[in-house]
């Protein structure tokens, strides 16, 4: 349990710059969930924080304590891995053990602090069995005792949940949470499935090309996006494309005036609609315009209507799912309509801030 | 198959002279064998050349094969097809090549080879050598890698995570490797044929030079017994890691 400060850390290989500048402090007890494509370099960012890859520049702190340059064996991280990692020729118990006993514990103190790690990720009774004679579930789940029962500074998770099926995946997410926060571990956990790193974090970072596009809460990623990026990535956005004249009016290459939020950019410019925040026929909003249906698909609670408002210009639609009302159909005539704060704008080349 | 039925058929044939039918059964070419000098000897000599020479091949392809399937170098193909190359070798060329290195030299150096136990443990582990290369490959090129970093993570410097993690997870691999190794250099004929010494016979060579002059079944019986002997030491190492998940 520590807190965990990376300052200026980046990874330059011969061919590619994977990781640039990665700044971050993560507070004691804190679960920080690492977010992005694949190749962004979040598991690079990872791996040196675990010290299993040297960085080329820049500075990791564990609890006050300059790691930057330890070998992995000299840092007290707890890593669960992507593919479980399991010693094939221990038993369970012998797996658990394995890192206190590395920590030359006496082993009448290993065996309660393994049974303890089992019993906490619920596989008491366990301890006999080779990992080869466990489900995928099970498998992670001594994966995670082993990397609690060293009671790490900092618990990193690289994708621990992508091996499993999408039930269990829930169930083991919420454990893992669970358990994170009853023993007030500092968590970093790598995922590339946004919906994962909703539901886990305290704190989501937003990474793409080596970079930190964005640090934050799941509502500001989602409400505040600071860039086209963000606002892609997390969550679903329509884009329009086109130029701030003035601040707060935006005009499609489409030629629709539209009014959005005023703070920022003015030139060429993309500006971001969520779905849900447009509506079909409302009774009065910022903005309204015409439009016609293109599309409809049908997601059960919901309905995406997809609205052609310009040759140039096309938004989603989301809307409940009534069955009091009639559904849109395509070719029906609509005004679509949404408030001014709705309309985010952000600079439409570069992805950056 | 059927020459292996026929060796162990032929091994209980009462005559002498091997003809069919047989004239009767007995236990008297078995009876023989501890008497004649020449395949007991043999058969020590043949023991403790092939023991030697894998373990000396165990302490060099173990770490050669480390370093083959776990780092990158320059010339890392180059080594390996060199560890394997001895496996392509005809027994025969092997031999002569090594017969005219051992006398090169030993002109060279002053240090007699040809004909020394010593120079036939090294040539016997030249022929060891590909196959514990190969099998200790195949199994670390199957371990997960991420089991190594595991092991870093939970406290296991380099050297602890070897002995500790890597090492015993391709047991397998190293035992049927320095099993077929054995059995290799234990019934290696040709290439031995070139570098024994005066009164220093292997059991094939003592088998070979016993049928210059006899068909007995005395022949039979050896082989029976070295077979058995092989497939004892098969079993027994089955018992302990699964062969068939290695080979």
């Amino acid at each position: 349990m520590a807190r965990l400060v990376l300052t200026d850390l980046s990874k330059r290989y011969a061919d590619h710059h994977a990781v640039k500048g990665v700044t971050l402090d993560v507070a004691d007890g804190e679960f920080l969930v690492l977010l992005g494509p694949s190749g962004c370099g979040k598991t690079t960012t990872l791996r040196m924080i675990a010290g299993f890859i040297e960085p080329s520049g820049g500075r990791a702190e564990i609890g006050g304590v300059d790691v930057t340059y330890l070998p992995p064996w000299r840092r007290n991280t707890g890593m669960v891995f992507q593919s479980y990692a399991l010693f094939p020729h221990l038993t369970v118990a012998a797996n658990v053990a394995f890192g206190l006993e590395m920590r030359k514990m006496p082993r009448a103190e290993i065996a309660p602090r393994v049974t303890e790690a089992l019993r906490l990720v619920r596989l008491d009774g366990y301890g006999e069995r080779f990992p080869r004679q466990l489900s995928g579930g099970q498998q992670q789940r001594v994966a995670l005792a082993r990397a609690l029962a060293i009671r790490p500074d900092v618990l990193l998770l690289d994708e621990p949940l992508s091996n499993l099926d999408a039930k269990l995946r829930e169930e083991v997410r919420i454990e893992i949470r669970e358990l994170q926060r009853q023993l007030g571990l500092t968590a970093i956990m790598v995922t590339h499935d946004q919906e994962e790193a909703l539901t886990m974090a305290d704190r989501l970072v937003v990474m793409a090309d080596g970079e930190i596009r964005q640090i934050g809460t799941q509502r500001d990623l989602y409400e505040r996006p600071a860039n086209r990026f963000v606002a892609g990535f997390v969550g679903r956005s329509t884009f329009l494309d086109g130029k701030v004249t003035e601040p707060g009016t935006f005009v499609t290459s489409g030629a629709l005036r539209i009014l959005c939020r005023a703070d920022g950019p003015t030139g060429e410019a993309s500006l971001a609609l969520r779905p849900e925040r447009l509506s079909l026929n409302p009774e009065a909003a910022d903005n309204r315009l015409p439009g016609r249906v293109e599309f409809v698909s049908y997601l059960g609670p919901v309905l995406d209507v997809h609205v052609r408002l310009s040759p140039e210009d096309r938004v989603v639609v989301q809307i409940r799912n009534r069955t009091d009302a009639a559904a849109p159909e395509v070719g029906d005539a609509v005004a679509v309509g949404w408030p001014r704060e709705a309309g985010m704008v952000f600079n439409s080349r570069s992805a950056g801030p | 198959m059927l020459p292996l039925v026929l060796v162990f058929w032929l091994a209980f044939f009462r005559q002498e002279i091997p003809s069919f039918p047989p004239e009767g059964y007995s236990l008297r070419w078995f009876a023989a064998i501890p008497g004649n000098s020449a395949f007991v000897n043999g058969f020590i000599l043949s023991l403790e050349v092939a023991l030697m020479a894998t373990a000396i091949g165990l302490a060099l392809a173990v770490p050669a094969s480390l370093s083959i399937a776990r780092r990158n170098f320059p010339g890392r193909a180059a080594i390996n097809t060199l560890l394997l190359l001895p496996l392509v070798v005809p027994g025969i060329v092997l031999g002569t090549s090594l017969y005219v290195f051992q006398i090169e030299g030993e002109i060279a150096t002053g240090i007699p080879l040809l004909g020394t136990t010593t120079g036939l443990v090294l040539a016997h582990a030249l022929v060891i050598i590909p196959w514990v290369v190969r099998l200790v490959t195949a199994s670390l090129l199957g371990l997960d890698i991420i089991i190594e970093e595991a092991a870093q993570n939970l406290g296991a410097g380099r050297w602890t995570t070897l002995r500790r993690i890597t090492l015993p997870a391709i047991r397998p691999g190293i035992v049927a490797g320095a099993l077929f190794g054995f059995v290799m250099s234990f019934g290696n004929l040709e290439m031995s044929l070139f570098l024994v010494g005066p009164g220093k016979t292997t059991l094939p060579i003592a088998i070979l030079q016993y049928l210059e002059w006899k068909i007995d079944p005395t022949v039979a019986a050896v082989s029976v017994v070295q077979i058995l002997l092989i497939a004892a030491a098969m079993i027994v190492t089955d018992r302990y890691v699964k062969l068939s998940q290695v080979v």
